[in-house]
């Protein structure tokens, strides 16, 4: 991405279940603290087998005490970054970056919606905290599956009282969310954070009521689809490479571990630099990313490679080589 | 980052006169922040990071367009709480594409900026300036920007008088100013320096003001509000009619005021005005007030402005040379101190406050 991380070492001091597959970890830095604003998230450097990699992991709530406060799902049957988070004890090394802050709350406004899907509550956490101090007025939707999924539902009600509403769907309670968008005021701001069908449920109802697109707030993590994460083959006829997918790796990673030259910047689906040109698909597309519109989408000539993948057997694509 | 500077950033702090921020971009750094200042359709006053998030090129060379700024680059656009609205040849907008947009105030002509935490941008913080309303007092200032020295170097020429014997001797300088005694007080957010001169000759320049021959007792309380505002009440009276138990009323009353931001670690912006409540319609002793304290080289504040500039490049030459302190600092020493005490607040690990990134 953009921006240049300093990484830093971190000490695990503690760690608790929120839920069944939600860990708290607090981590102490050996360097100084900085107190993150809300919505700022910090970076740990993973080992996913023999490779490292990095995660992002939203800060919960102001982290008064001088320690980083995460929360990381685990993913079932994940490789990957979250069961590397999950295997952290007490006392256990990290390399963390500084608090950085994509999806920072704007004071001032007369008005809030917040929106959190699972684990998608943790800056959304950090939100409300402040806005409460703040004395703004807000109210926030938390959607999980289960009663006992809702991580952090207890600390809130404490906090912000009424304010916070449970949608468990597992209950059969849906958010509707262009009635929800209706009573904000009309100067209000919506900041959202969850799956990506969520979030684009949210983009699509908020488009409708006719707001600018710059009061609707919202945060990727770029790992969520429609369809589950399958493995799947890359074929690129212009450089004669078949190149398979694993489930856990993404296809920009593949691409680059098969020695494709590409550009990229944000690699969450944000800024639209790695997308490679569609010849054609074997299965579904799943596009994960926020740069294209839903018509862009729908007419399937790009796929942002860093996070959008094919739910099925296989894609044929182009690149930029000549 | 927690702050590392030698300016606490949970402060207003004065950016420009209300009169100069228009429908333009005026650029203004504050505390080591670019800052792109410009007046909104509905009167307030919009104060953005001068950078666009793109590639940083100062907003401020870009244009307004309604309320919102246009990069002179590549043209996006950012709305004034800084959400950027429109993206070249995209269909989306990148949702984390914003700049920084800094609490604004405007209030006793000035506009003040919070460079800080913007939850704790309170506006009731914003200092009692209220003497610059143009209301009861009467006086037209100006300001020094970039003036080419630490901010605190202007509070500690506020703070003690008595530079005025030997910077401004033939105004307002004079030698009872050595020989009165001062007080000094403070509060937890102000120090005080009190002086009275009773009896004496007055300076020329308050002799003018005040047009009664005699001897006058001269009063000189000046206060600084943490952590850079500066208040003096000045004025003369006839001898013995008063004035010290508190009847100004045969005497002429001024102060000099002083609103100071860090521009970075070595320059700053010094706003000032001074202000009376005698002969408060006459205009042409209110320009006349105006050219005695800036007045191309000049004026009073001219010869200060000589003064702390030089001071800074002594500093700079010699930085491992300390200061040293007099009885006639105390005053200076305690803002010093509060000063201090605001920094050690912002950088503690609690209450440390997100400074500008």
């Amino acid at each position: 991405m953009a921006e240049h991380i300093e990484w830093g070492e971190g000490v695990v001091r503690a760690t608790r279940e929120l839920t069944s597959d939600i860990r708290l970890i607090e981590i102490a830095p050996a360097g100084p603290f900085i107190p993150p604003s809300p919505g700022s998230h910090i970076n740990v450097g993973v080992r996913i087998g023999d490779r490292s990699d990095v995660r992002c992991y939203s800060m919960v709530g102001p982290c008064a005490e001088g320690f980083y406060q995460i929360a990381v799902k685990r993913l079932p049957n994940s490789r990957g970054g979250s069961a590397y988070m999950w295997r952290l004890a007490q006392g256990a090394r990290v390399s963390i970056s500084a608090p950085s802050n994509h999806f920072e709350l704007g004071l001032g406004r007369p008005d809030y919606l917040l929106l959190a899907g699972g684990i998608g509550i943790t800056p959304i956490f950090s939100h409300a905290l402040a806005l409460a101090r703040a004395g703004a007025h807000f109210r926030l939707l938390y959607a999980c599956r289960g009663r006992g999924d809702a991580a952090l539902a207890q600390e809130l009600k404490c906090e912000i009282g009424e304010r916070l509403q449970l949608f468990v769907s597992a209950d059969g309670t849906r958010i509707d969310m262009s009635a929800e968008i209706a009573r904000l005021d009309p100067e209000g701001e919506f900041y959202v954070c969850g799956p990506i069908g969520m979030l684009q449920d949210a983009r699509r109802a908020w488009n409708e009521s006719g707001r600018p697109i710059e009061r609707l707030r919202f945060e990727t993590f770029g790992n969520s689809g429609r369809r589950p994460s399958v493995a799947f083959t890359a074929h690129i006829p212009r450089l004669g490479k078949d190149i398979a997918v694993g489930a856990d790796q993404s296809l920009l990673e593949a691409l680059e571990a098969a020695g494709v030259e590409m550009i990229f910047d944000c690699r969450r689906g944000e800024c639209g630099l790695c997308a490679l040109p569609i010849l054609s698909v074997e299965g579904e597309l799943d596009h994960r990313d926020v740069f294209f519109s839903d018509a862009e989408k729908a007419a399937n000539a790009k796929l942002c490679t860093c996070v959008s993948r094919v739910y099925g057997d296989s894609i044929t694509l182009d690149t930029a080589d000549r | 980052m927690t702050n590392d500077k030698p300016f606490p950033v949970n402060a207003w702090y004065p950016a420009a006169w209300g009169s100069e921020v228009d429908r333009s971009l005026t650029a203004r750094t504050i505390c080591e922040q670019a800052i792109v200042l410009f007046r909104r359709a509905d009167g307030a006053v919009a104060a953005l990071e001068d950078a666009c998030w793109h590639r940083l090129l100062p907003l401020s060379m870009g244009r307004l367009v309604g309320d919102q700024v246009m990069c002179g680059y590549h043209g996006l656009v950012f709305n004034a709480a800084g959400r950027c609205t429109f993206m070249p040849a995209q269909k989306t907008i990148n949702p984390s594409a914003c700049v920084r947009a800094f609490p604004v105030v405007e209030k006793h002509r000035l506009v003040w900026v919070w460079p800080g935490d913007p939850a704790l941008a309170s506006p009731a913080l914003v200092p009692d300036f209220h003497w610059n309303d143009g209301v009861e007092w009467k006086g037209e200032g100006g300001t020094f920007y970039s003036l080419k020295c630490d901010w605190r170097l202007v509070v500690d020429n506020l703070m003690d008088l008595t530079h005025e014997t030997y910077v401004h001797a033939g105004s307002i300088g004079d030698d009872a100013i050595l020989d009165a005694p001062f007080e000094v007080t403070h509060s937890e957010k102000s120090a005080s320096m009190t002086r009275w001169m009773l009896d004496i000759d007055p300076p020329p320049f308050w002799a003018r003001q005040l047009g009664k021959p005699g001897k006058v007792d001269r009063w000189q309380i000046v206060t600084f509000e943490a952590p850079a505002v500066v208040i003096g009440d000045v004025g003369v009276a006839p001898a013995g009619t008063g004035a010290p138990q508190g009847d100004r009323s045969q005497g002429v009353n001024g102060a000099f005021l002083a609103a100071i931001a860090p521009e970075t670690k070595t320059s700053c912006h010094y706003f000032w005005n001074f202000v009376r409540t005698f002969r408060t319609d006459d205009e042409d002793l209110t320009r006349a007030l105006q050219r005695a304290h800036v007045n191309e080289g000049k004026g009073v504040y001219d010869q200060d402005h000589v003064v702390l500039e030089a001071q800074q490049r002594a500093i700079d030459r010699q930085p491992r040379q300390p200061f040293y302190n007099l009885n006639i600092d105390a005053g200076a020493l305690w803002a010093r101190r509060i000063i201090e005490r605001m920094l050690e607040n912002e950088r503690g690990p609690k209450g440390a406050v997100q400074a500008a990134e």
